[in-house]
């Protein structure tokens, strides 16, 4: 277990009466692009919420990088080395495009809540953000404001957002939900060079994409790990099928 | 770039131009803003009109307090009803610095007075900060508004601090300065709100360029987006409410420095609903849309008062009207005029714009007219007013100039109307072929 980026043991959440996660043991180590599959309503999203802190969990633990994330506020989590993006769009639509990656770089360089540097001056500060901007192929849009971008526009500046502090853990959430084929090949190429050397995890629906990427994959319905192994095993398993692939591949 | 910073002689001369090209709203605004006096000069007496230069005082101190009201509402999406307490806490502040200056207690020059109701501000900010940032949107909006109650009737009843309902006199003329000026008169003073008002600006503009000002519109547009990428919104609430309250007791100081007395009306609803009218009728959404508001407020409030008892009430139109069709302020109106001006065809909108002013003149004046009678005949007797044109007095308790008024007002609606139609029908084609030019719209 040791040397693990995120390690999950006995993880229950309850939203009033109802169970939504219902005691998830789960250990990702560091270096691997993990995917978490399962039909709608599993709770894959909830799971991220609580690893995040957007929600406490009601039992069990949760450790980032080793250390346990009880109590701590979302954006301590985040100051531990872990990012994550949404599934429905969060990005901040009047800024512009250059403006929202570099408001996720400020505090990871350490400008904190800081009103005596001046941004326009920060040259390597700006230069940084220019440089993810390329790596998302937004650099045209630079200046628009990000409320004005297509969807898969946005869709790839949420992805820059939460890498572009340079987190070792990186969460997605339904990245390439909504995108055409082809936009979807092109979030998958950005989100593979981006996850480089970096702990990933996914949700994902589609299942190019996941055993394109995913060096393990979880599946999870209704609130329980069923299976959790390399692509291939997952594919082979019985289990799976029947609560899942099979669905999709019939 | 860095190289440049070696500046030789002639590298500097190259570089005032560019200076110049990127500062001239500023330097206009200073040279105008030192130039408007001397329109109302007395020359026969030898000196300024003190009422253009309280009202331009006005307008410069307001003004202040506006722009650290938008630190606010436009920049972090907060809805102050209280931020008054902070401009009145801040005057409160100076006019006991500045007593205890005149009673030699310590040396502080007029000229610093200033950061006195800063300081105070900074303080009381960090104080009330600490409690209405726990919350946004309307909760804090509804705090905000409690604590402005709890301030003013506070105000009643220290009479240590607040001095009650007679507030705290103060005496400008301490004898300190840097540059041996007096501030005896209003001229002195205007230069010395001028030089405040400038760098107040100036640093509130420089703020939004800084790592807290932007995240704060981060925070504005999305709260809780900023806590994954490592910020806490509640921190970048609270800075940015503690700064504004630094900026807002400036203004209270300026106020102080030009009436030499403060009263609880400073830190009372009235005043923080005069910040949040000028920022929104010019608009919160860019950074001099309530400098403009301001304007706009202070000419109704000193200027549109002295002629008629309904300013107020033409204030409160002004302000559903813009609300109404122009949620972005005057300078929202500008800025939706930025697709057609790129594509050099602003030209095509002067015939539009000529052919509903009549119409818009004639509603304005036609409301104008059954305000005043309406005025005339209640409050306007009891005060023995009385309306003339050219000559002929009118009589309010007559039908006849009743049924002028509503005839302007209904004939100028209805031509309004069709004249809107052409307008909006020019407008949506250029904004189309902006659309079309892949022109953000």
């Amino acid at each position: 277990m040791s040397g693990g980026a995120i390690t999950l043991r006995g993880v229950e959440k309850s939203f009033g009466a109802t169970k939504i996660i219902r005691g998830v043991d789960l250990a990702i180590a560091r270096g691997e692009r993990h995917a978490m599959i399962g039909p709608n309503g599993a709770g894959k999203t909830t799971l991220f919420n609580l690893i995040s802190g957007r929600f406490p969990i009601s039992s069990g633990t949760i450790e980032i990088n080793g250390q346990s994330i009880h109590g701590l506020p979302a954006h301590q989590i985040n100051r531990l080395g872990l990012s994550r993006s949404f599934q429905i769009t969060s990005i901040f639509p009047r800024l512009s495009v250059f403006e929202n990656i570099r408001c996720g770089l400020l505090w990871a360089r350490g400008y904190r809540y800081s009103f005596w540097h001046l941004l326009g001056g920060a040259r390597a500060l700006n230069e940084e953000a220019d440089q993810v901007l390329e790596r998302l192929g937004l650099q045209d849009r630079r200046n628009v404001p990000a409320g004005l971008l297509s969807y898969a526009e946005q869709r790839a500046l949420e992805i820059g957002i939460t890498v572009a502090g340079g987190a070792d853990i990186i969460l997605l959430d339904e990245p390439t939900s909504g995108m055409s084929h082809s936009e979807t090949e092109h979030a998958v190429r950005l989100i593979r060079s981006v996850s480089e050397g970096k702990t990933l995890l996914m949700v994902e629906h589609d299942m190019n994409v996941v055993f394109g990427l995913a060096d393990v994959i979880t599946v999870l319905v209704y609130g329980e790990i069923i299976a959790s192994g390399p692509p291939a095993e997952i594919r082979a398993n019985r289990a799976v099928q029947e609560a899942y692939l099979g669905s999709e591949a019939a | 770039m860095s190289a440049d910073t070696t500046s030789t002689a002639p590298l500097a001369a190259a570089r005032a131009p560019a200076l110049l090209r990127r500062h001239w709203l500023w330097l206009a605004a200073i040279v105008l803003a030192l130039a408007i006096p001397w329109l109302f000069f007395d020359w026969s007496k030898g000196r300024h009109s003190g009422f253009a230069l309280t009202m331009l005082s006005e307008i410069g101190l307001m003004s202040v307090f506006a722009l650290s009201f938008n630190m606010l509402m436009g920049q972090t999406g907060l809805l102050s009803f209280g931020h008054a307490i902070l401009f009145g806490l801040g005057g409160y502040c100076t006019a006991h610095t500045l007593n205890a200056a005149k009673a030699g207690l310590f040396w502080l020059p007029v000229e610093l007075i200033p950061l006195a109701g800063g300081l105070g501000g900074l303080v009381f900010g960090a104080v009330f900060g600490y409690v209405v940032t726990k919350q946004r949107a309307t909760a804090f909006a509804m705090i905000t508004m409690g604590l402005g109650e709890l301030v003013a009737a506070c105000a009643l009843m220290f009479m240590g601090f607040f001095g009650g309902e007679g507030g705290i006199s103060t005496d400008r003329v301490t004898g300190q300065s840097l540059f041996g000026i007096e501030y005896s008169t209003p001229w002195q003073v205007y230069c010395l709100v001028v030089a405040w008002t400038v760098i107040a600006t100036m640093l509130m503009r420089l703020q939004t360029q800084t790592p807290l000002g932007r995240m704060a519109n981060a925070q504005r547009d999305n709260f809780e987006r900023t806590q994954f990428v490592g910020y806490d919104p509640r921190m970048i609430r609270f800075y940015q409410f503690t700064l504004s309250g630094f900026f807002a007791g400036i203004g209270g100081a300026l106020y102080v420095l030009v009436y030499e007395i403060v009263t609880f009306d400073t830190v009372a609803a009235a005043k923080s609903a005069t910040a949040l009218l000028a920022a929104y009728i010019g608009g919160a959404g860019s950074f001099l849309g309530p400098f403009l508001g301001t304007i706009v407020v202070v000419l109704l409030q000193s200027g549109v008062s002295l002629i008629s008892n309904a300013w107020l009430l033409y204030v409160g139109v002004l302000f559903i009207v813009m609300v109404m069709f122009a949620p972005g302020g005057i300078m929202g109106i500008v800025a939706r005029h930025e697709p057609i001006a790129r594509m050099g065809r602003l030209g095509e909108l002067a015939v539009p714009y000529a052919r509903i002013l009549p119409p818009g003149l004639l509603l304005v004046l036609g409301f104008v007219t059954l305000v005043e009678l309406a005025q005339l005949a209640t409050i306007g007797s009891a005060q023995n007013k009385s309306l003339a044109i050219g000559g002929q007095p009118i009589d309010p308790h007559n039908g006849l100039p009743w049924a002028i008024g509503a005839a302007m007002l209904v004939a100028g609606g209805l031509w309004m109307r069709r004249e809107a139609r052409v307008f909006r029908a020019r407008w949506d084609a250029l904004m189309e072929e902006a659309k079309a030019r892949g022109l953000p719209v």
